[in-house]
């Protein structure tokens, strides 16, 4: 669901509720393998602009949206992509049991026109339990690049239900999909009775256990289904079934004593558990098979050769490492660069107006107490965010979304997985990781992408190691300030050399801290995983330029803003308000100062990380409010100056190092932790996310600032 | 008579056909449902890094494998074409 206020913090959905807008709107379920553009069709019906990138796992919230066609009102739901029902995941048993026993009106499965057949098994397994189904074949442009035709008609026919091709990233192809979808809400419940056929003692043992089945009301769901589903044994699926009918099927004494029948029968067959559920996908897969013949044809020879190419590159034995660094590398530089001058335009514009403003409303009468409150308190603070936090982030994400979008995080989840199968951790949790360089509590969102709860957990108390876009600016900044000392163009290089050297830092200590916690309270041997490597496809540039800015910047903006402002309130009260002799500001940093002494750091930079538990872009500018509250130092405006600010504060070579590592390693953004909290549910794993990184960031620190003193004096 | 090896053995540009399943039933299941049932076709197009990790090309789509599951995976190698 990518970063908006839904998906993270308090409001976080974790289970499906569809809340229909309006009561007469039919629920329509949007389902689909992983990344086969069901959310570029959601966003296209709905008009929401939820986030896609390109690759498995990527929706793991759910999204509802409402959508009105002829003679409709929809609410879709769109569920996380899976290739199957038969769940594994949270986040695939959330899809199963919304589909199977949460009554949509109908599902709308969308498929990959450029790799259907494999994408038909779902299809198959939803259509079989009797629900009302329209097939949408997507990504018909990008089949038609790798020359494979769909022959839509035919499929129709076969399945028996609506089959319409569409591209999504093209509205106007979606009109015949409604105008199906209106169709199919037409016909009752049940009407076409899919049957997928299966080997003859099979077939039996189905038949035996639908007889017992005859008494008893299904709900909407298919008795041949039901029969399979008691016959298969799943557990929990069972437990699902129970609720949604109201009474335990397994109990009933005619029902277990067909299914002893059916089960003695099978046995007598050569055909045990095992092979049953072998038996019954190995079906489905050829019954696919079988529809699929003459749907599609291809011409090229190979349509996955140019992905082949790149592949070879980005994921090579040898290449692999260094073109991922170099592609980090290319980011970071892009977004130093980009983000210069803006923030310089921003700078000179917000704090020029400033000054003028508190001119204007001391001469509207105002007492100096109050203009110095709004203006060198809350206004300012929120100046510093908008015009040195905000461009860095602006441009970052776009570039990462675009990343995304392509298909690129699996191959850096590709590259990584051996080191982190080395730390008894799954491949995924790389992906999860990427997700945390945008923002964290995204990133703890991201890990219900990993299976095993032990590994999800590992992915979630590290997630926070790796700085998300809030923080990235103030790296950027201190960087550019301390160890570049300028901000001219050939020094964008080294300043993205630098931040690229902090992220594989960031990585390292990931690995390190995952390897610590399996072995230690997190004990456990690698589950086994897949991982999709999608096709490459074209990002939609356009689109994502005005989601990005839309959507994300504008959000972190929203919650800058309001953070910040209160941030520069209370500051502006501390430095103000006296007690004794000296001000709260002075109180609160003597207090820390001999801890953040030992760490490198003084007390005002400790007390602005306390400050900035809300959000870390505001972190630097509590740093540079308290110096300019408590110092004489006159105004200043431009990023060269907040370097004298900082110098005149005691801000050495030093201080400059533990401040950034310190800002890779401190506790989560109090949106990380409440997402941390709701996903984990244990107020122990939460407090050893927020424990974790600042032990190591102080130890890190403290290991810094003595070498230093050893080597200074 | 070919020898039946676990997947991992297939070199890069190879292709197999599955045989057998010998996974516990997750991860069975889970490769059953990306297609990957007997008498399926496999190619190996790449190996990660690490090499552990190798993707292979199942019913038009890449998946990526761990080594250690892929050893599960009973394949026949297809007979190479004629030697280059």
């Amino acid at each position: 669901m990518g970063l908006t206020k839904h998906s993270v913090g308090l409001g976080a959905s974790a289970a499906l509720d569809p809340q229909k807008a309006y009561s007469e709107d039919a629920v329509i379920a949007l389902a689909g393998n992983p990344n086969v553009g069901k959310s570029t069709v959601f966003n296209a019906l709905t008009g929401m602009h939820q986030h896609t990138g390109n690759w498995p796992g990527k929706t793991v919230a759910c999204a509802q949206g409402r959508c009105v066609s002829d003679r409709h009102s929809f609410t879709l739901v769109d569920i996380p992509g899976t290739y199957s029902l038969s769940a594994h995941s949270a986040e695939e048993e959330i899809a199963r049991d919304f589909l199977f026993f949460g009554e949509p009106d109908a599902t709308v499965v969308v498929c990959d026109a450029t790799c259907l057949l494999r994408n038909l098994h779902l299809v198959l397994q939803i259509l079989e339990c009797g629900a009302r189904v329209v097939v949408c074949v997507n990504l018909l442009d990008e089949a038609r690049k790798k020359q494979i035709e769909i022959d839509t008609d035919l499929l129709q026919e076969r399945l028996g239900v609506p089959v319409v091709g569409v591209t999504a990233r093209k509205k106007r192809t979606l009109a015949p999909l409604l105008g199906a979808l209106d169709d199919c809400l037409e016909t009752p419940i049940g009407a076409h009775g899919f049957c997928i056929p299966y080997p003859l003692e099979i077939e039996t043992a189905i038949g035996i256990v639908e007889n017992a089945l005859d008494e008893h009301s299904l709900g909407r769901l298919d008795s041949r289904w039901v029969a399979l589903r008691l016959l298969d044994g799943n557990e929990d699926l069972q437990k699902e079934l129970s609720t949604y009918l109201g009474t335990d099927l397994s109990a009933d004494e005619r029902i277990r004593k067909a299914l002893k029948e059916a089960r003695l029968f099978l046995s007598d067959n050569a055909i045990d558990a095992i092979s049953l559920g072998d038996l019954i996908v190995a079906s489905v897969v050829s019954y696919a098979e079988h529809l699929m013949k003459d749907v599609v044809k291809q011409q090229k020879k190979d349509p996955l050769a140019r992905d082949r190419k790149f592949d070879r590159i980005l994921t090579g034995r040898l290449t692999g490492y260094p073109v991922m660094i170099l592609l980090h590398l290319f980011i970071f530089w892009l977004t130093i660069r980009a983000s210069n001058i803006p923030s310089e335009l921003l700078s000179s514009l917000f704090f020029g107006a400033l000054d003028h403003f508190s001119v204007f409303l001391l001469g509207l009468g105002l007492p100096h107490w109050t203009v110095s409150f709004v203006c060198d308190g809350v206004l300012r603070v929120l100046a510093w965010v908008v015009s040195v936090m905000l461009p860095p982030m602006a441009i970052f994400f776009p570039l990462f979304t675009l990343l995304e979008d392509s298909g690129y995080l699996p191959r850096v989840a590709y590259n990584l997985d051996r080191p982190f199968q080395r730390c008894q951790a799954c491949g995924k949790q790389a992906l999860s990781m990427c997700m945390g360089f945008g923002c964290n509590a995204a990133g703890v969102v991201g890990c219900r992408i990993i299976d095993s709860p032990r590994e999800r957990l590992l992915a979630i108390l590290t997630n926070s190691l790796v700085p998300c876009n809030g923080r990235f600016p103030a790296l950027v900044t201190l960087i550019t300030l301390f160890l570049i000392g300028s901000t001219t163009q050939a020094n964008s290089l080294w300043s993205a050399l630098i931040l690229t050297l902090l992220i594989v830092l960031s990585v390292a200590a990931t690995l390190l801290i995952t390897k610590l916690l399996s072995q230690t309270v997190l004990k456990g041997i690698p589950s086994s995983f897949t991982l999709e490597m999608p096709p490459f496809r074209r990002p939609q540039i356009g689109q994502v330029l005005v989601r990005s800015i839309f959507d994300r910047t504008l959000f972190v903006l929203a919650r800058s803003v309001a953070v910040a402002a209160p941030a520069g309130a209370v500051i502006w009260i501390l430095a103000n308000v006296s007690v004794g002799d000296a001000t709260l500001l002075s109180h609160a940093s003597d207090f820390l100062d001999p801890i953040a002494r030992l760490l490198g750091m003084d007390g005002v930079i400790l007390l602005a990380f306390i400050l900035g538990f809300p959000a870390n872009e505001i972190v630097i500018p509590i740093i540079v409010m308290s110096y300019r509250a408590q110092g004489s130092l006159a105004d200043y405006g431009s990023l060269a100056e907040l370097g004298e600010l900082l110098r005149a504060n005691g801000w050495t070579l030093t201080t400059a190092l533990c401040v950034l590592i310190f800002f890779l390693f401190h506790w989560p953004c109090s949106t990380t932790l409440l997402t941390v909290k709701k996903e984990t549910g244990s107020l122990k794993w939460t407090l050893l996310a927020a424990v974790l990184p600042t032990l190591l960031g102080m130890l890190l620190c403290f290991l810094i600032a003595s070498f230093s003193k050893l080597l200074g004096g | 008579m070919q020898t039946i090896v676990g997947l991992n053995e297939i070199k890069i540009g190879d292709c197999a056909v599955v045989h057998e399943l010998q996974n516990p039933p997750a991860m069975r299941q889970r490769l059953q449902d990306l297609g990957l049932i007997e008498n399926t076709s496999v190619e190996c197009i790449g190996k990660a890094p690490g090499g552990e990790l190798s993707a292979y090309l199942i019913r038009g789509a890449v998946i990526a494998i761990r080594a250690t599951d892929a050893r599960s995976i009973r394949v026949l190698p297809c007979f190479p074409t004629a030697n280059e």
